[in-house]
């Protein structure tokens, strides 16, 4: 049996999830070979929410394409949003103001919390558990409506701008922020007693979807999905961006490299971030949101990369400039992309029942992989 | 040995069920908690934060004057080409001729909120409304005209 497994044989039965299947979280079209209910390969197909974004990018100036990214990977779209600030800041070789970048990685925090809370409730809705989803969409809420008051938008923010971010904070930010953390600490534990202690969701990932440290590196696989592998790929910690190298916050790893580690780290990274705010809350430091820009950026010739660590994992967004008011070229390695690939590669041999769990822990966005 | 963990096994797995129903109870029991809002019923008390950005619109004073001068500005900071504005030119009563704005073109269908027009006009013309129901039954409903009919450039605005 194991050395039939990888090739399709007579007799083996070919299924298609998706690509309209609530289970793939979007539009992803899995075709899998099964051997009885044995699975014997795995084969994503892309491409069905395709919208070129990388190529839309080369007509926009480098004000206007940062509102794009805020489409690929939605539920990060302030770290997407920021990654590419970053970049043109780069080039252009403005110096942020100190406020500016406090409220940027607060922002950043925010979403990273609020991003994994959707995740959680999906993925134990992926497990046919549905009142989870409720109660992460509860304190989810609560960070949607701080960043509509400040922001303006609940999604797609559109916040950062080269040189900072659009407006100031609003002037109930702190105590709305102060709000939220009162409010996450008293409702967490609610999640490890709903969910994670939960004996039926514990049999169901322990030991299912196994991805090695070594098959993780390979794989290009990043974020939460890696750490839960014990590959040390933080950016923030490696190569740390605006202000997270003056900031106390660990690392999260865990070393088994099954679905419940990568649960657990993405558990223990939202307290992490909760870390962060708090830190950061009653420090902005005051001074002015935004450095002074032209109002036509023009990047010099050459090229730009700047890293920053989403949700997901490791976004980098690539700038090839001719010296013009557009970008020549534009490329984003999106996380997504990346962690999907390693999906045949843990589900192979396992059961059919497994897959959708196993894909759940991955934490896949569609629109960011496809862009 | 075997026997006491299999019990132990059982033992923790009820606990663990039990937990999970009393937080399902707890909710059950203290309906203060229950933070569902039922949307369209709630038209009357919804209140959405002033910077909630729906669509572009040009703000009009009791005299029928706006702010916008026809600059462009935001019809070229838009990325989706939402924006179109036609200049006229007025002839003033000293016989100069003056560059204002006939038509102010805003393509809703095409926008999508990222306010980088109102990041960009210079004399604080346009903002975006608390309006989020852009559903009508006909596309071009949504093609709109900002500047009312007559209106006039607001005087000291350059």
């Amino acid at each position: 049996m194991v050395e039939e497994i990888g090739k399709t044989a007579e007799g083996d039965l070919i299924i298609n999830v998706g690509p309209q299947h609530p289970a793939t979280h979007g539009v992803l079209h899995l075709i899998i070979t099964l051997n009885g209910e044995t699975i014997k390969k795995v084969e994503p197909h892309l491409g069905y929410i395709h919208r070129s974004i990388e190529k839309m990018c080369e007509s926009l100036t480098y004000r206007q394409f940062i509102y794009t990214t805020s489409r690929m990977d939605y539920l990060s779209a302030h770290i997407n949003n920021h990654a590419c600030a970053l970049t043109v800041e780069k080039g252009l070789g403005i110096e942020i103001p100190a406020r500016a970048q406090v409220i940027r990685v607060l922002m950043d925090e925010l979403t990273r919390i609020a991003s994994h809370e959707l995740w959680w409730g999906a993925m134990a809705m992926d497990l046919g558990a549905f009142t989870p989803f409720f109660h992460a969409f509860r304190e989810r809420e609560t960070i949607n409506d701080i960043m509509e008051e400040t922001c303006g938008a609940r999604l797609t923010m559109n916040y950062m701008v080269p040189g900072g971010v659009m407006m100031d904070l609003h002037p109930n930010f702190q105590n709305r922020v102060k709000n939220f953390l009162t409010l996450y600490k008293r409702k967490i534990h609610e999640y490890d007693e709903l969910v994670t202690g939960n004996i039926i969701f514990q049999n169901r990932m322990k030991g299912v979807g196994v991805l090695s440290k070594e098959a993780a590196i390979s794989f290009g696989v990043t974020g939460p999905a890696a750490r839960g592998s014990g590959v040390s790929c933080d950016v923030r910690k490696l190569y740390p961006y605006e202000i997270y190298n003056t900031l106390e916050f660990d690392e999260i790893l865990e070393t088994e490299g099954d679905s419940f580690a990568r649960y657990m780290v993405r558990l223990r990274e939202m307290n992490e971030s909760i870390k962060i705010i708090e830190q950061l809350i009653d420090n902005i430091p005051e001074g002015d949101f935004q450095a002074k820009t032209k109002a036509v950026l023009k990047l010099p010739k050459g090229e730009f990369y700047q890293r920053v660590e989403t949700a997901r994992g490791e976004l980098g967004v690539y700038i090839v400039s001719e010296g013009g008011t557009t970008p020549y070229r534009i490329k984003f390695r999106s996380p997504g992309f990346s962690n999907l690939s390693c999906l045949d590669h843990i589900t192979r041999g396992g059961k059919i029942g497994d897959l959708i769990a196993s894909m759940g822990t991955l934490d896949l966005v569609i629109p960011d992989i496809d862009r | 040995m075997f026997i006491v963990d299999y019990v132990k096994d059982v033992y923790g797995a009820m606990k663990s069920l039990l937990v999970g129903m009393n937080r399902t109870g707890y909710y059950f029991t203290h309906h203060k908690e229950i933070i569902t809002e039922e949307y369209p019923d709630n038209r009357e008390t919804l209140v959405l934060p002033e910077r909630f950005r729906g669509e572009v619109v040009m703000a009009h004073d009791e005299n029928n004057e706006h702010a916008c001068t026809g600059c462009s500005a935001c019809e070229l900071a838009c990325p989706n080409g939402t924006i179109k504005i036609i200049n006229k030119f007025d002839i003033s009563p000293e016989g100069k001729k003056k560059k204002a704005i006939d038509t102010f073109v805003y393509h809703l269908e095409l926008c999508t909120m990222c306010g980088l027009c109102v990041e960009a006009c210079p004399t604080a013309a346009i903002n975006m409304a608390n309006t989020f129901e852009h559903s009508v039954f006909n596309r071009g409903q949504l093609t709109k005209r900002l500047n009312k009919p007559d209106s006039k450039l607001k005087a000291g605005v350059e």
